[in-house]
């Protein structure tokens, strides 16, 4: 299992640039379903807290819109973060999050082709 | 004649045709030359931020590669295609690692460093034929039309690596519209998430975020919503608030080609 080091690597991102004001989470437009907020899953990584991170709600809630990225005071990138816990918890076999036999039920007559394939590379491998 | 690759795009084959059968009228009648690629997959809709994650990059490396090889830029008119290429060729530019392990995958002479240009069809509009030729070419103004630009994540995230446009106040599809003769209603929720993929997983999250845009362009009074992003229209449309275009209809329209290109 990746630790803080993998983690760091893999999204380039310096947690302890943070300075806890909170923007990441105010401009998150899913804040509201996470059960752990954008600017404390920064706090989180810094203090190597992989395994709760592995668990948590936030991965599969992220909608990768970057908003976080773009309005961090202090270029933090957070959902550089969330996009490297999320990648660490798929890859491991058994691992996805969505399988491609739940689509049959979702999928109605105009969902576009680009919905279905940003899932999956999103929630499976 | 200014000339161009084109990437069309797995969606635009498909559930949106329409996003690019009126690009390519609309190019074609401001003397804008759109070559498809003779061959190109799918961009994988999302780019992934992870430094080690190239097998997912690879299809839009080869579509960079064969516009280099035509020695023209690369246009796309998709949202989610522009930001993928986009993000992928300014890696290879920036990342000479992850050049090289690319150069691997592909068994590439030379690793490709990012030379091509990537740039979406309202750039081309904007920089290279320009807006004024766009008004100069404009036979049915869109006068009196109240429409309501809705730029979604894609077009303008991260702002310093697309440079597209400036990611907090977006002036692009404003200036269109101006130059097709329509009044463009600016909302605060244009830059903001319509809910995305995540429509696939929870429509009911998705739908609130997609009303909430919808319901502000409504009460500033706009008429229409236009995208360039087909699951950002996916979503909008969902709400039933108001109708939801492509940008490239409304051009083709303005621009009196909407007919030809339905029936070509």
């Amino acid at each position: 299992m990746a630790d803080t080091t993998e983690i760091l690597r893999m999204s380039g991102v310096d947690p302890r640039k943070c300075m806890r004001c909170g923007k990441c989470t105010a401009t998150c437009p899913s804040y509201n379903e996470m059960d752990i907020p954008p600017h404390r899953f920064v706090y989180l990584v810094e203090q190597g807290r992989v395994e709760t991170l592995l668990s948590c709600r936030t991965i599969w809630k992220c909608l990768s819109c970057f908003a976080c990225v773009e309005r961090c005071p202090r270029g933090v990138e957070p959902a550089k973060l969330i996009e490297a816990l999320r990648l660490t918890k798929l890859r491991p076999q058994g691992g996805d999050h969505l399988q491609p036999a739940q689509l049959a039920d979702i999928e109605d007559d105009d969902l576009p082709q680009q919905a279905l394939v940003s899932a999956l590379r999103k929630f499976s491998k | 004649m200014l000339t161009y690759s084109y990437y069309p795009g797995c969606t635009l084959r498909t559930k949106a045709k329409e996003l690019d059968a009126y690009a390519r009228a609309s190019a074609a009648a401001l003397g804008v030359e759109l070559v498809e690629l003779p061959e190109w997959q799918c961009c994988g809709g999302v780019y992934s931020s992870a430094g080690n994650e190239p097998v997912t990059k690879l299809a839009a490396v080869r579509a960079l590669i064969a516009a280099r090889d035509a020695g023209t830029p690369l246009v796309t008119v998709c949202s989610a295609c522009y930001n993928v290429l986009a993000q992928v060729n300014h890696e290879l530019r920036t990342n000479p690692a992850f050049a090289a392990k690319v150069a691997q995958y592909l068994e590439l002479a030379a690793p490709y460093t990012g030379e091509t240009e990537v740039l979406h069809l309202l750039q081309v509009l904007r920089d290279h034929v320009g807006f004024e030729a766009v008004r100069a070419a404009v036979k049915h103004p869109l006068t009196d039309r109240r429409i309501a630009p809705y730029y979604g994540c894609l077009l303008l995230r991260p702002g310093k690596v697309l440079q597209f446009d400036d990611p907090e106040n977006p002036q692009t599809l404003e200036a269109l519209l101006t130059a097709l003769g329509a009044t463009p209603v600016i909302t605060a929720e244009r830059n903001e998430c319509c809910g995305g993929y995540r429509v696939v997983e929870d429509a009911s999250f998705a739908g609130q975020r997609s009303d909430a845009i919808a319901a502000s362009a409504a009460d500033f009074g706009a008429e229409l919503l236009i995208t360039a992003c087909p699951l950002c229209r996916y979503n909008l449309q969902k709400t039933g608030r108001l109708p939801v275009v492509y940008f490239t209809e409304l051009l083709a329209e303005a621009l009196g080609v909407k007919e030809a290109a339905q029936h070509g």
